[in-house]
């Protein structure tokens, strides 16, 4: 195939960032997007010039360093696909396509195609985890988890923190990703005692990191690789709603009993 | 040099018990003033960091990803072992200790296989307890599936994510004690020495991804958990960037890498489409639990695999190992295949495939059970070949996937440099000569979480904590030295990217030193490494800048170290005159066309030590002593 690629070329944070054009001749069809980007930086490279310079992996569509917005959607056509999963069978002879980072103020351009996405891991770091120190875990079966519920938790925990949801929405609202993450431990026993903490002290991170407000358009769960459900979304509200209603009526119990 | 197992002596039962009873404890108060560098963040380094870090040490962890999340551990499919004998189908932490050893061909030290085995099931309590979701029966328990090289079921897994989902347990682990402030993680930075200060290591030498700038760090003690060097062959399994520079670099510093030529080729992989191919992607063993393998029998069938009846099918891996069958362990069952594909019989474009097919446990148990079983493999492979796996059979054929060889340690995990540990993939002391499915969790899990904790303590109560200064000579020398190699590479300014010398390296490795190999095949892939290699240093050519973001410069460290990895493993090959596990010299076969051990010459670990640069290295030899298992011929039949 026969390609036509406008990339997105930015050589750091601070630097104008500008549309490069380059044409591009026998692609297979059966090669994956990145594999045609590399394809590319080989060539770029025997004229004498820098690579593009893209973030990759495990190239299996699970370590989630793979981003892209491919022709204005984040990991391209195919739903449920990562980048790096991406065939070249998805487009045609001819075609032009758009390569350009996953944009957010939050996820600043490192260069090129590569953003800095550090916000997510400070906003797990903010109440992402079950607090158990090593050794003193009881014995596993001691806790039956109803299969429907380890498996809603599963379908949360698949979440691979790529960022396709916040590179989408019109906010660049992180929602999607901390709701996955608030509704598999939510739906796990053990993550009962610090339920509210975790829930008020992630969403006032993303607050933090400058990601914006979910309004539920619900764009975040057609582009997530993983197909993260808006159910998560429902869930996190919830939890939300009750550690902050909690907290006003234990307030007022507070007052109360002070009176 | 000496290479001191320090396996504790007595029963094996009772070594790993003895010496947690013996050793000696840093406290509380002590703790706080080591510092400890924890380099990888997969499931032996975010393990380890997260554990040390709860203890009390500080802690500083480095990856080269721009989040601790992203190591390759993720990418594990299947499953992790434990020997909870959940299913009363027999199994014991004896039985899980026996079938390791054997499933590495009796190549591995008998002490630690038995402590892995030991520690399993408090893994499995401890990723419970972090809410990794397992998968689960209606009652609510876990439930296991069965991997190959075992009789029981005895594999916990989350559907085919294990390795993502025990991964995220670490790291969430990591984050807990990143928030409090008890590791300092640095990400997007990338180890490029160790440094020696008289005789112990102090300290590392990075490169800032980022910035470019060439950095150093002092600490009480190092930990290398970085993983494997199955990219050496270019088309792996492995993540794009996963490498051997960290444990290479350190073998350069003189710690003793063993037994290199230990490779292991996964059976199911999906089959080289391409020139332009930049990586191999696996599709988990557990697929062997309901898919049958198969070959026509006759060479050259050309017809549509639904048309070929079963009596015109070979299901080469029932017909030869019939009390194990489809989960036969990975080296015997990659060699199958390739005899097969050898003899002609092999399917798809190239003849280099065999099928793996799922219509006769669709027809047991119906589509949706096998649907719920392995449906993100049956998508992940038909995204990549364009064919519906519930449709036509799977075409699979063996490709690189883990490695077993790597720094020797000793029973404390520590290297032939003091106060130098490595953990996970990145040593080589469980596996042998060939890993079981599933067992690569847990050797990264127990070495983080429940080995290093104990056995680090015994190194740090003999220095004195906070030695180490990052202006004295030996960190200033190590700088040094890492600022000049990458210039070096930037001033080569020739024609061949890359790339293009890393395919040529990985095809060369993988042609002489992989599924099998030879002794005038070895001597050859000697000498065209090391052509190649000065091809390398005198025709390289990086665009860009040394203090920019640059990902040529970066992988341009890694071949480097590639080409040199490649000629020791090719040494070791050549040196170890028997088959064993993955390693099959095809001089030493029985007549049936199985692996020929040898052990009265070579029951033992071959352990390089770092001469000089273009010096033939020296191989040192530790011998395995099994005080309990009674060596014996591996029969899967």
């Amino acid at each position: 195939m026969k390609l036509k690629l406008h990339v997105w070329r930015q050589s750091g944070p601070h630097a104008k960032g500008h549309i490069e054009e380059h044409l591009l001749d026998n692609v297979s069809p059966h090669s994956s997007f990145l594999e045609m980007m590399d394809q590319l930086n080989e060539e770029l490279q025997s004229k004498g010039k820098e690579p593009v310079a893209f973030d990759s992996d495990c190239r299996e569509g699970i370590c989630g360093s793979c981003s892209m917005v491919i022709n204005g959607r984040p990991h391209g056509p195919w739903k449920g696909t990562t980048t790096c999963q991406l065939h070249m069978r998805a487009f045609k002879d001819g075609d032009e396509i758009w390569i350009e980072p996953f944009r957010a103020k939050a996820f600043p351009v490192v260069k090129d195609l590569v953003v800095d996405r550090g916000a997510f891991d400070r906003i797990v770091q903010a109440g992402g985890y079950i607090t158990v120190r090593t050794g003193s875990a009881p014995e596993a079966n001691l806790t039956p988890i109803p299969k429907s519920d380890a498996d809603t938790a599963f379908d949360a925990a698949a979440c691979i923190g790529c960022g396709a949801c916040v590179a989408v929405c019109k906010n660049a609202s992180a929602t999607l990703f901390l709701s996955a993450k608030v509704s598999h431990l939510a739906h796990v026993p053990q993550g009962e005692p610090e339920r509210m903490k975790r829930v008020k002290s992630m969403v006032a991170q993303m607050d933090a990191e400058t990601f914006g407000a979910c309004t539920n358009t619900g764009d975040c769960t057609q582009v997530c690789p993983k197909e993260i459900g808006q159910n998560h979304i429902n869930t996190l509200n919830r939890e939300y709603l009750r550690a902050i209603s909690f907290d006003n009526s234990n307030a007022s119990a507070n007052t109360g009993s002070a009176g | 040099m000496k290479l001191d197992s320090k396996a504790p002596v007595g029963p094996l039962e009772e070594k790993w018990t003895s010496y947690k009873r013996d050793m000696k404890l840093v406290s509380p108060a002590n703790k706080r003033k080591y510092k400890i560098i924890v380099v990888g963040t997969g499931l032996a380094g975010a393990a380890a960091a997260a554990t040390l870090g709860e203890l009390g040490y500080q802690v500083f962890a480095f990856t080269f990803h721009d989040s601790a999340r992203r190591a390759h551990s993720i990418a594990a499919q299947g499953g992790i072992n434990a020997s909870k004998n959940y299913q009363n189908d027999g199994d014991s932490v004896y039985r899980l200790f026996y079938d390791t050893i054997k499933g590495g061909d009796f190549r591995a030290r008998e002490a630690n296989v038995y402590r892995l085995a030991e520690v399993s099931n408090s893994i499995i309590d401890q990723c419970v307890a972090q809410g990794v979701p397992f998968a689960r029966d209606y009652g609510g328990l876990l439930t296991n599936r069965s991997f190959g090289g075992a009789q029981v079921s005895r594999t916990f897994y989350a559907r085919g994510q294990t390795g993502q989902q025990l991964l995220l347990g670490a790291y969430s682990a990591l984050s807990k004690v990143v928030a409090s402030g008890a590791v300092k993680l640095i990400t997007r930075s990338e180890m490029l020495d160790v440094v020696v200060d008289e005789g112990h290591c102090k300290g590392i030498v990075t490169r800032n991804l980022v910035s470019g700038k060439i950095e150093t760090f002092a600490a009480d003690a190092v930990l290398l958990c970085t993983g494997g060097y199955g990219n050496v062959f270019y088309l792996s399994t492995n993540a794009k960037n996963s490498n051997v520079t960290a444990a290479w670099r350190a073998y350069k510093r003189g710690a003793a890498f063993a037994n290199p030529c230990y490779t292991q080729i996964h059976p199911t992989c999906i089959p080289v489409h391409g020139e332009y191919q930049s990586k191999l992607t696996l599709m988990s063993e557990s697929l062997r639990n309901d898919g049958r393998v198969w070959v026509p029998k006759t060479a050259g069938d050309k017809r549509n695999p639904s048309e070929i009846p079963d009596g015109e099918r070979d299901y080469f891996l029932e017909r030869k190992y019939p009390s194990f069958g489809n989960l036969a362990p990975r080296d015997i069952s990659s060699r199958s295949a390739k005899e097969a594909c050898d003899a002609g019989l092999g399917v798809g474009p190239g003849g280099l495939g065999v099928y793996l097919d799922f219509r006769d446990s669709m027809n047991r148990l119906g589509r949706d059970t096998i649907s719920s079983r392995y449906d993100n493999l049956f998508q992940m492979y038909e995204r990549i070949t364009g064919e519906n796996p519930y449709d036509v059979p799977m075409r699979i054929y063996p490709a690189v996937h883990y490695t077993m060889g790597g720094l020797w340690v000793d029973y404390n995990l520590e290297t032939t440099i003091p106060g130098l540990f490595c953990l996970g993939e990145a040593n080589f002391s469980d596996h042998g000569a060939n890993r079981l499915g599933a067992s690569a969790l847990m050797q990264g899990l127990a070495d983080g979480y429940f080995v290093i904790p104990n056995t680090l303590a015994q190194y740090l109560v003999k220095v004195k904590p906070g030695a180490a200064k990052t202006d004295s000579p030996a960190f200033k020398g190590a700088l040094e030295d890492v600022n000049a190699s990458v210039r070096r590479l930037l001033s080569i300014n020739g024609k061949r990217t890359v790339d293009s010398f890393h395919r040529e390296l990985g095809k060369i490795v993988w042609d002489k030193c992989g599924m099998a190999r030879n002794a005038s095949g070895l001597k050859f892939a000697i000498e065209q490494i090391a052509s190649m290699k000065e091809e390398f240093q005198s025709n390289l050519r990086i665009l860009g800048t040394a203090d920019d973001f640059n990902t040529s410069l970066e992988k341009a460290g890694r071949v480097a170290d590639f080409f040199e990895l490649a000629d020791l493993m090719c040494r070791d090959a050549l040196t170890r005159e028997e088959s064993c596990g993955g390693h099959f010299r095809e001089e030493h076969q029985t007549a049936d066309g199985e692996a020929k051990r040898d052990d009265e010459d070579f029951c033992h670990v071959a352990a390089w030590e770092y001469q000089g640069p273009d010096k033939t290295p020296v191989r040192n030899v530790e011998p395995l002593a099994f005080e309990t298992v009674h060596l014996a011929t591996r029969s899967y039949k």
